[in-house]
């Protein structure tokens, strides 16, 4: 019971972070903490630690720790502790060694899910912290090499997997002549003016993916969207700089989207199902670029879904039968309250919801997100780890599907569903939709 | 040391002066300390345009009524300590009849004081709270890992004069005079601690709450509670 408890981990190779620690000096590690520490962060910080009385109300809230058999050093404010707590008591003067465990916590044992704020009496923001570790990491070049791979694509591509411009072209005119072995006269309409809604992408829609893009080209067909997609860079909606609170990077791709749909002239952005997209490009983003706002309207796929279907413009034919359950991504749940929406969504679709204890806005996050599935191979275990509490509440349900409106939590739980042997399959809003709707004879090819 | 202790001037360095700087340092330092923070709050720019008067309140009712929080609810021992523990901190000394007659001996001014056996029976509330919250700290492996020094000090401090007040009232263990002054300067110790060691949650709590309150009221449409 009083036996001293430290920082126990496997050993994990990233060259993101090892190699590059070699080739860092001591100097630019106090470079960067000087600059995060006392140039970019002020009140939140100062307050933040100060104010927190070591209560360990949050502690129990963190899937990490309870994915680890309660090891406090999963703890949310523990994580402070071994990272900026740290920081300041050694006043900056960290070694490599040090900087190699922070990056670990900052970017492999926290979500940014933001749940363990709802459970400190102060409202302390663990999340907030730790972002703030990433970005002293960030500065160092000190990132786990895939999401940073993705960072250096958006900056040069302004999407994730390093497409070119004339690439994009070509793979929507394909994805057009796919859309007409269905859709009698399907349009993908690309760079037109005036429309009603610019449709962004995730990157992984235009090459792995691209199933998803196509049955959202269905669903704008058959709804009468006056819609369109970018003829420039800038149609990917992914910010993986988020990640790696490369903020710049995060105002450059944002910039972009926005510049795009200002440019022809849309009355707003949709995007498909994913979170950290929605949330950088409507709190990070725009914050970054000095917006309180964002300057035209930006929809989530969940939105858009539900306004399609609150209104009529898709008809539902027949529901699912099977049990489903879902998923309330934090990203667009506790990070804007779509909870709601999404159950009407869901309810309109199939018949037996069997819901998540804690769902909604006190649901637990899926272990993937923040980055976590971004960090790649080399962290896979920390997150399905992390994930056992996703994985009991989705087997407690006894659902046969798990409808997960985000990219992050979809393939994250796909790999929990295969480690915990679920047995459930993961879907999209999207697939379902495509699945359920009415196609009017006439619109068959 | 007794005789140190037993010499008068002392005693009314303590009874008198001491009191007002105590008094002042409270209230100037906790003055600055917002004033710090307002200002430091500027700098960030994405604290004040998002403050919303509605949402801090709803923040903080559901943090100030017992249970009213999903936390609270997952840690119902711990929360009614810590309920019982603030309520009986802030109340016990500022409703004692010993506390008022020294206000009416200096200011003429007096208020409502609690029956001396409630006041014992709160006094005894917080002793006993303030060990369970040290146990608690001691044996549960989290909150043990995350506590330093500064976190023990701060219930020691918070304490003593309530150890202090009551030994001196029944006097008990020293004489009642200098237990009386320990009890006096123990308590100006807490005040003068107050703005400047972790018991700054005291004030910071309020601020905290409305921006955090107000980030998940009005901009994330969720609940911070
Ligand atoms: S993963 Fe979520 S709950 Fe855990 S520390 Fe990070 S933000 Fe808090
Ligand atoms: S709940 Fe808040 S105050 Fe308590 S340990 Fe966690 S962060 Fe600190
Ligand atoms: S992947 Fe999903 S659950 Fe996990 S952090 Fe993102 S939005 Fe949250």
């Amino acid at each position: 019971m009083f036996g001293k408890i430290s920082f126990n981990r496997k050993q994990v190779t990233d060259i993101g972070i090892d190699k590059t620690l070699e080739t860092i000096s001591q100097e630019d590690i106090k470079k960067a903490i000087e600059r995060v520490l006392k140039k970019e962060a002020s009140a939140r910080l100062k307050v933040f630690v100060e104010t927190c009385m070591r209560c360990g109300m949050c502690t129990n809230s963190c899937h990490h720790y309870l994915g680890h058999e309660g090891d406090p050093t999963y703890a949310p404010a523990a994580k402070v502790k071994q990272t900026i707590w740290d920081i300041l008591s050694k006043k900056g003067n960290v070694s490599k060694e040090d900087i190699k465990k922070y990056a670990r916590i900052a970017f492999t044992e926290c979500n940014l899910c933001r749940r363990c704020v709802q459970f400190c009496p102060f409202g302390i923001d663990i999340a907030y912290l730790i972002s703030l570790v990433r970005r002293i990491c960030c500065l160092i070049g000190v990132v786990p090499q895939y999401i940073y791979d993705q960072v250096l694509s958006h900056m040069q591509t302004t999407n994730m997997l390093w497409f070119r411009q004339d690439e994009w072209l070509d793979t929507i005119q394909w994805l057009e002549d796919e859309l007409r072995t269905e859709i009698k006269n399907g349009k993908i309409p690309v760079g037109k003016k005036d429309a009603e809604v610019l449709y962004l992408a995730h990157g992984l829609e235009a090459k792995y993916m691209t199933g998803l893009l196509i049955n959202m080209a269905k669903i704008m067909n058959v709804a009468k969207i006056d819609w369109t997609v970018p003829d420039t860079d800038g149609w990917d909606y992914t910010v993986k700089a988020l990640y790696a609170q490369d903020l710049e990077t995060i105002g450059k791709v944002i910039r972009t989207h926005y510049e795009t749909a200002l440019r022809l002239n849309v009355k707003r952005i949709v995007i498909g199902e994913c979170g950290h997209a929605f949330r950088t490009a409507i709190y990070e983003g725009v914050r970054y670029l000095g917006w309180k706002e964002p300057p035209i309207p930006y929809i989530h796929g969940v939105q858009f879904f539900y306004e399609l279907i609150r209104d009529g413009k898709i008809k539902i034919a027949k529901k699912i039968k099977e049990p489903v359950t879902i998923q309330d991504p934090c990203n667009i749940v506790r990070y804007r309250g779509m909870g709601k929406m999404l159950r009407y969504i869901v309810r309109e679709l199939c018949e037996n919801i069997v819901e998540m204890t804690p769902k909604d806005d006190h649901n637990y996050c899926c272990s993937a997100g923040g980055g976590m599935i971004d960090a790649g191979p080399p962290w896979k275990s920390a997150r399905i780890e992390g994930g056992k509490v996703k994985a009991e509440q989705i087997r407690d349900t006894g659902a046969k599907i798990v409808i997960a409106p985000c990219h992050t939590c979809h393939k994250g739980i796909e790999d929990l569903n295969d480690y915990y042997k679920l047995g459930v399959h993961v879907k999209f809003l999207l697939d379902i939709i495509v699945e359920v709707m009415e196609i009017p004879e006439e619109m068959r090819a | 040391m007794e005789q140190f202790l037993k010499d008068p001037s002392i005693y009314t360095l303590a009874r008198g002066p001491l009191v007002w700087i105590a008094f002042l340092v409270f209230f100037v330092g906790i003055f600055y300390r917002i004033w710090e923070v307002v200002k430091l709050a500027k700098k960030e720019r994405i604290i004040y345009p998002y403050l919303s008067l509605k949402y801090t309140l709803r923040s903080i009712t559901h943090w100030l009524i017992p249970y009213a929080s999903i936390s609270m609810r997952r840690h119902p021992w711990f929360t009614i300590i810590t309920f019982v523990f603030h309520i009986c901190l802030i109340f016990t000394p500022i409703f004692l009849l010993a506390h008022i007659e020294l206000w009416y001996e200096s200011w003429k001014i007096r208020w409502w004081s609690l029956p001396q056996s409630i006041a014992d029976v709160m006094t005894l509330t917080v002793i006993l709270c303030a060990i369970l919250l040290l146990i608690r700290r001691v044996i549960q492996p989290d909150v043990r890992f995350l506590s330093t020094k500064g976190d023990y000090f701060a219930l020691i401090i918070t304490v003593l004069p309530f150890i202090t007040g009551f030994l001196a009232h029944y006097e008990l263990l020293l004489d009642y005079k200098i237990m009386l002054l320990i009890h006096f300067i123990s308590g100006e110790i807490m005040l003068i601690l107050i703005p400047f060691t972790r018991l700054s949650h005291m004030f910071l709590f309020w601020l905290i709450r409305a921006h955090t309150g107000s980030e998940f009221g009005a901009v994330r449409r969720s609940r911070d509670y």
